[in-house]
């Protein structure tokens, strides 16, 4: 496997480089520029009679943390998208810095914020929102996008945008963003005598195949629970009532007796049904399973489909997480934010940068590349996306499902409320605590942590 | 005043050359703890931008913390755990080692490689061998037909688990300083002995085990603080979990700083810590120290 990867780094760097030769001619000037600001004033650079309104842009360099989450060669993706940026606003030079992890990510801007040295423009996970307000570290985009045409927003699906928004205004643009879907495997559902083409689509009916499919060998179903048991928490909240948290960022609802039922439904799939394992199943590990034919559907980001798509050596099929009262999904993943306590011509140009990083095309390839759903609309229209699509349906699941996705949790304080909900639903899920008393504990965990915003 | 600036001067020739090696301690060791005790005392949080003077209240705090409280039995029972068999073992791959070493070095390499393996690594490592069905553990409890057991997943074996993985890869590095305690050691004595006609067992009670006594002091205090200060693993393997099960001090440290941005706490914790480690040392120097150095 490590190989094949391998090859495929090759290839893809190849590629690449080939690209940015052909962009060379046209670069060839570029380099230049960032080298000698003097250039601005010698007349074969701009006509010496340019209005005072037009005068050359100055130069800027923009600083741009990015992380990486899933498999593959991203980073040679992220810098020839930086390069293409370049050539077309010459002015502006964009020096990507890998970040590691989303974790590693938001510890590095945050010391720069706190060091009085911020990036300019990062990737964060967007529920780092209120985090980053508290801290004072970013910038309202409401400005900017104003001065857009047209309503530019419109084109964001409103479920990724539910976590970039606040009280009225608008704090970051989605990039790379995902839902959570069922992933099943297609053989071992003929083997149990169940039809392949059609996924479960009630709680009982999951429950169900997954009894037929549970042999010895293989679980009937997998859904991860170290780092993320919030976030999968959050499926069974919404598929069975509401989100978890006010719209605000301010109070959580988490031992609502809606919650008590679906965090039994959650944990009596491994204690009673046993079509599941017991304890805390990792959240790297599960999708290994999946490859491997240790279970045979499993709960999982969409960001792992090209993961899955490249290793499972055998057919499988992605779809909607099984309803209760509804079908649901929290979304997750980055978005753009613009830091704080920059120059003005650094805040235009990371504008810029992010305007042209979610550009429809660009939208549909990153997606294409990564298995991250494609944040506009617009991107659904494109012929690559058309085209990947017809031969590779499961693409566009992730998509659909948006139409019932909310906003993944996200609160003032959200390390610890979160991190307070995440440890309880593993006490429950090890056995160690009943549903209704850990929700009860996680609430008040939250709501001390939630106290100072509620003054 | 007169006598100290006399002293003073005697001593400039000490002192100058302690300069660099002062300068770096102060820099990154003495005033980071100022700047720790004096945060540890102020309310620093996502909700106070501007740090408060809040006294000792995180420290108050801290004692009502449940999830405090689990770090510190789970710290005490993986250095427990750890720490005297990890030793004890050290000290017996040392003896072989020792005696290996006209042969081959082929046992010393394979007793110390867990040691050059990076920590990150190593958790990688076992995260395969504890992996549930196909991790090289289960697998062979399969063949044995004991059922499956998922090591990371339950909160009654993540710390054993976790033990374990840290005697393996912690008892090569002890044994380095073992084997050179060793060395130390004058062969005459092993040459009367022999000539008295004493058991191994014997020779190993009266001579080898009390002359190691001082390296003994030395590692315990090694394994001791690295019981508390690496946690590496923690970050690949469970992330402290189930339910903080696994978790340890300095992982708690962490969260509370870079995931909960609570500096007040944060550098509270910090200081507990501080004390903890000053507190071996102090014990090991102090009270143990003068039993067993034979002069």
């Amino acid at each position: 496997m490590s190989a094949k990867k391998l090859i495929q780094g090759i290839a893809f760097t190849t590629a690449f480089m080939t690209l940015a030769a052909c962009g060379n001619s046209a670069n060839e000037s570029s380099p230049s520029v960032p080298a000698s600001p003097s250039e601005q004033a010698s007349p074969s650079s701009e006509p010496a009679q340019a209005s005072p309104s037009e005068e050359p842009k100055e130069n800027v360099e923009l600083t741009f943390y990015y992380p990486i989450a899933v498999g593959g060669p991203l980073t040679a993706t992220i810098e020839g998208m930086a390069k293409e940026f370049t050539q077309l606003h010459p002015h502006i030079t964009v020096k990507p810095v890998y970040t590691g992890s989303y974790a590693d990510t938001t510890v590095k801007a945050q010391a720069g914020v706190q060091s009085k040295n911020p990036p300019d423009v990062a990737v964060l996970l967007s529920t780092e929102l209120y985090s980053l307000l508290d801290m004072d570290a970013i910038l309202p985009l409401d400005d900017f996008i104003a001065k857009e045409s047209g309503d530019y927003l419109s084109d964001f699906y409103p479920a990724f945008m539910a976590n970039s928004q606040t009280e009225g205004h608008t704090y970051s643009i989605p990039f790379q963003r995902s839902t959570i879907v069922l992933y099943y495997n297609k053989e071992l559902f003929k083997a149990a005598g169940l039809d392949p083409e059609k996924a479960p689509q009630t709680w009982e009916e999951m429950r169900d195949y997954a009894k037929k499919l549970t042999k010895d060998g293989t679980w009937g179903l997998e859904i991860p629970v170290s780092g993320f048991a919030y976030w999968m928490f959050q499926t069974f909240a919404l598929q069975n009532g509401d989100n978890l948290m006010s719209p605000d960022g301010k109070k959580v609802m988490f031992d609502t007796p809606e919650n008590v039922e679906a965090l039994q439904f959650w944990s009596d799939l491994a204690m009673k049904d046993k079509v599941m394992p017991q304890g805390v199943t990792e959240w790297g590990t599960v999708p290994s399973d999946f490859i491997e034919g240790k279970t045979a559907m499993m709960y999982h980001t969409t960001g792992n489909l090209s993961n899955v798509k490249n290793n499972a050596k055998f057919d499988f099929g992605v779809s909607f997480l099984p309803q209760n009262k509804s079908y649901g999904s929290p979304t997750g993943g980055g978005n753009f934010y613009i830091f704080k306590g920059i120059d003005e011509k650094k805040q235009e140009a990371a504008w810029e940068f992010i305007k042209f990083m979610t550009e429809t095309e660009r939208a549909a390839q990153w997606s294409i590349d990564t298995g991250y759903v494609a944040v506009k609309k617009s991107a659904y229209e494109t012929e690559r996306m058309k085209s990947y699509a017809a031969d590779f349906s499961p693409a566009l699941v992730a998509r659909d499902q948006l139409e019932y996705a909310a906003a993944e949790l996200s609160t003032h304080n959200n390390g610890k409320v979160s991190k307070a909900l995440s440890d309880q639903l593993q006490a429950v899920l090890t056995g160690t605590a009943q549903p209704a008393e850990a929700l009860k504990k996680a609430q008040e965990e939250a709501d001390k942590a939630l106290a100072p915003f509620n003054k | 005043m007169g006598r100290l600036r006399m002293r003073w001067k005697t001593n400039a020739f000490a002192w100058l050359l302690l300069l660099p090696s002062l300068v770096f301690l102060f820099l990154f060791t003495f005033y980071p703890i100022a700047k720790t005790i004096r945060l540890s005392l102020y309310e620093a949080d996502l909700a106070t931008p501007v740090p408060m003077f809040a006294g000792v209240d995180n420290y108050v705090r801290m004692l009502g913390d449940e999830v405090f409280a689990k770090v510190m039995v789970n710290n005490a029972l993986f250095a427990l755990g750890v720490v005297p068999t990890s030793i004890a073992l050290a000290l017996l791959m040392a003896i072989f080692a020792n005696k290996a070493i006209r042969g081959t070095s082929f046992m010393r390499t394979a007793f110390f490689y867990p040691t050059l393996i990076p920590m990150i690594a190593v958790a990688n490592i076992w995260l395969f061998i504890y992996t549930p069905k196909y991790g090289l553990l289960d697998r062979a409890m399969q063949s044995l037909n004991v059922g499956e057991i998922n090591w990371l997943g339950s909160p009654d074996y993540v710390m054993w688990a976790m033990i374990f993985m840290m005697i393996w890869k912690e008892a090569g590095y002890l044994m380095i300083f073992y084997l050179a305690g060793m060395q130390n050691i004058p062969p005459d004595l092993y040459e009367s002995a022999q000539m008295d006609g004493v058991s191994s067992w014997t020779i190993f009670r009266k001579i080898t085990f009390p002359l190691l006594m001082p390296t003994t002091l030395f590692v315990s205090i090694i394994a001791l603080t690295n019981a508390f200060k690496l946690v590496d693993h923690l970050f690949v393997m469970t992330k402290g979990g189930p339910n903080n099960a696994s978790s340890l001090l300095l992982y708690y440290i962490y969260e509370t700083a870079f995931s909960f941005w609570d500096q007040g706490m944060a550098s509270a914790l910090t200081l507990v810590m501080i004390v903890v480690l000053l507190l071996f040392a102090a014990l090991n120097f102090f009270g143990l120290d003068k039993k067993i150095h034979y002069h």
